[in-house]
């Protein structure tokens, strides 16, 4: 993402705001690698949320190919 | 291994026969694993007494002229996310030691004992399954029996190094973004990922519901076959397991493959593999005619998705541990389960109901081919320790994309033969020879016009 750097401050406050609502301590020493590791989801979940689905599509609940 | 041949069925059929004493070759292949697994690091448990016992066990039914099973007296081992009764299942982990031993063994495990199988042990892997190398903090790495410089793959390296060492001939592994057929690869050895709920995953440590699956090493398509064909069967005690009927490999192994529209997965299959990875590709579609191309779309989506919805079950599996006792986690995946644990929902709703929706291209796809040939992965085995590798010039971080090529296939569940690519001389790369749902059949019997022509090799190191 070209973005980066700007979106880096918003999404290392976004992990500290749903690790606290879910009851989650990330100790100081793990905090910047839960972070760069949320970057990385965010920007594959960015593919993922860009991609129009059609309303009808559902998940499985057991999957079957 | 003291048999000539080394291959599963040519220890049964020597066994079976009386030529060979199953008790003997456990004793002996103990005796291997402990002067050369230093070497490899594949074990974490021998079960030793459980080996002698069960050897014993098919000696007395051959010597009383009782059926001693498909694979009578065949050693072999478990990743060691697989239930063996009396034994801790680690997962990989430190924080499972302090689970109780389990009482049962896997489903899996018992169909394989059953068959005539002697368990030696379980086998190293990447903690919870989460990683692509088997460089794990607590065990130590799995070293590539090829170079042991190098990582044997992940998240089954124990069990496919152990194979391609020639410590044992059979193992079982899970694959739920390419945990087999990633180190069947960089081990050059056969790997099968059957459909998602072919079979059973009951009383093995689960990672994610969603995209978990189980299945066997080894260094023949024969032997793959037969090991296939022991484990399959319903099991209403996994909830996936599919109620379909056995599809028995063994008797169409060799049945004529002409029919079967062959063709290469281009696009992202064909962009960000190094070029000798695409030239295994390149090898296998040659030896078998294939010119045809298709193009899964939106594979790089489909990859984004399995990463997506791996991270948050798999976060949420472990999430009370990820509480209580961060601290015990390998610094591997740690820090990755913590950042799973944070996914918003709408982006692993989406994630799952996009996988409904690439399944469904992608059996529109399956009207016009049978077989897609695809990279296994996008290089050759990494060193130990190596942080980034250059993908079509661009540096990117080695573990996470290591598994490229096989995410966006079992994201939907399809049946994978990894075959490893003949290359003397040179690090094994594999294929994905990837079926249709419920089509195993098929991609094992590619896989064995492969090795009969020669292409594919999993003969191991000598």
């Amino acid at each position: 993402m070209s973005d980066d750097k700007e979106k880096q401050p918003d999404l290392a406050a976004t992990v500290d705001r749903i690790a606290a609502t879910i009851g989650l301590e990330i100790a100081a020493p793990h905090r910047q690698g839960v972070i760069d590791n949320f970057e990385r989801i965010a920007a594959l979940a960015s593919l993922v949320m860009a991609f129009p689905l059609p309303d009808e599509t559902e998940i499985s609940q057991i999957f079957v190919p | 291994m003291s048999h000539p041949d080394g291959t599963a069925l040519g220890i049964a059929a020597a066994i079976r026969s009386g030529r060979l004493s199953a008790a003997r070759l456990a004793a002996q292949t103990l005796d291997a694993i402990e002067q050369r697994d230093g070497a490899y690091n594949c074990f974490t448990t021998i079960t030793a007494e459980r080996a002698l016992r069960e050897a014993g066990e098919i000696d007395r039914a051959v010597a009383d002229g009782r059926d001693p099973g498909p694979l009578a007296g065949v050693p072999y081992a478990v990743k060691n996310l697989f239930d063996v009764a009396g034994v801790r299942t680690l997962a990989g982990s430190q924080i499972n030691r302090d689970h109780k031993p389990a009482k049962v063994d896997a489903t899996l495990v018992q169909r394989l004992r059953s068959a005539g199988g002697v368990l030696v042990g379980a086998l190293n892997m990447d903690e919870y399954a989460y990683g692509f190398t088997t460089e794990n903090t607590h065990y130590g790495a799995t070293h590539n029996p090829h170079d042991p410089l190098r990582v044997a793959g992940g998240s089954s390296g124990g069990s496919a190094a152990a194979v391609a060492a020639g410590l044992v001939p059979l193992t079982l592994g899970s694959d739920t973004n390419g945990s087999i057929r990633l180190p069947a690869a960089l081990c050059g050895i056969f790997g099968l990922k059957p459909t998602y709920g072919r079979l059973s995953r009951a009383g093995t440590a689960s990672f994610v519901d969603s995209l978990d699956h189980v299945g066997p090493f080894a260094t023949t398509v024969a032997d793959l076959a037969a090991a296939y064909d022991a484990l399959q069967g319903p099991d209403p005690a996994d909830p996936v397991c599919s109620t379909r009927p056995a599809v028995f490999a063994t008797p169409k192994l060799d049945h004529a493959v002409d029919h079967l529209r062959v063709a290469v997965a281009d696009d992202y299959f064909a962009r960000a593999g190094c070029e000798e990875a695409l030239d295994a590709v390149a090898t296998v579609a040659r030896a078998l005619g294939v010119t045809r191309t298709v193009t899964l779309p939106e594979a790089a989506r489909a990859r984004a998705a399995a990463f997506i919805i791996t991270a948050s079950e798999g976060a949420n599996r472990h999430f009370a541990d990820l509480k209580k006792r961060p601290g015990d986690f390998d610094p591997m995946t740690r820090d990755r389960l913590l950042a799973g644990a944070l996914v918003p929902a709408a982006w692993y709703l989406q994630a799952q109901r996009f996988r409904r929706w690439f399944r469904d291209r992608v059996r529109e796809i399956f009207r016009e081919v049978d077989i897609i040939l695809a990279p296994a992965t996008p290089c050759a085995a990494p060193l130990i320790g190596q942080e980034t590798m250059v993908l079509g010039g661009v540096e990117v971080p080695t573990r996470p994309n290591l598994g490229i090529f096989t995410q966006p296939i079992s994201f939907i569940g399809l049946p994978v033969v990894a075959v490893p690519v003949r290359r003397p001389g040179a690090l094994p790369l594999g294929v994905q020879i990837i079926a249709a749902p419920w089509r195993e059949v098929d991609a094992l019997c590619i896989a064995r016009v492969l090795e009969q022509c020669g292409i594919v090799d999993g003969r191991p190191v000598s």
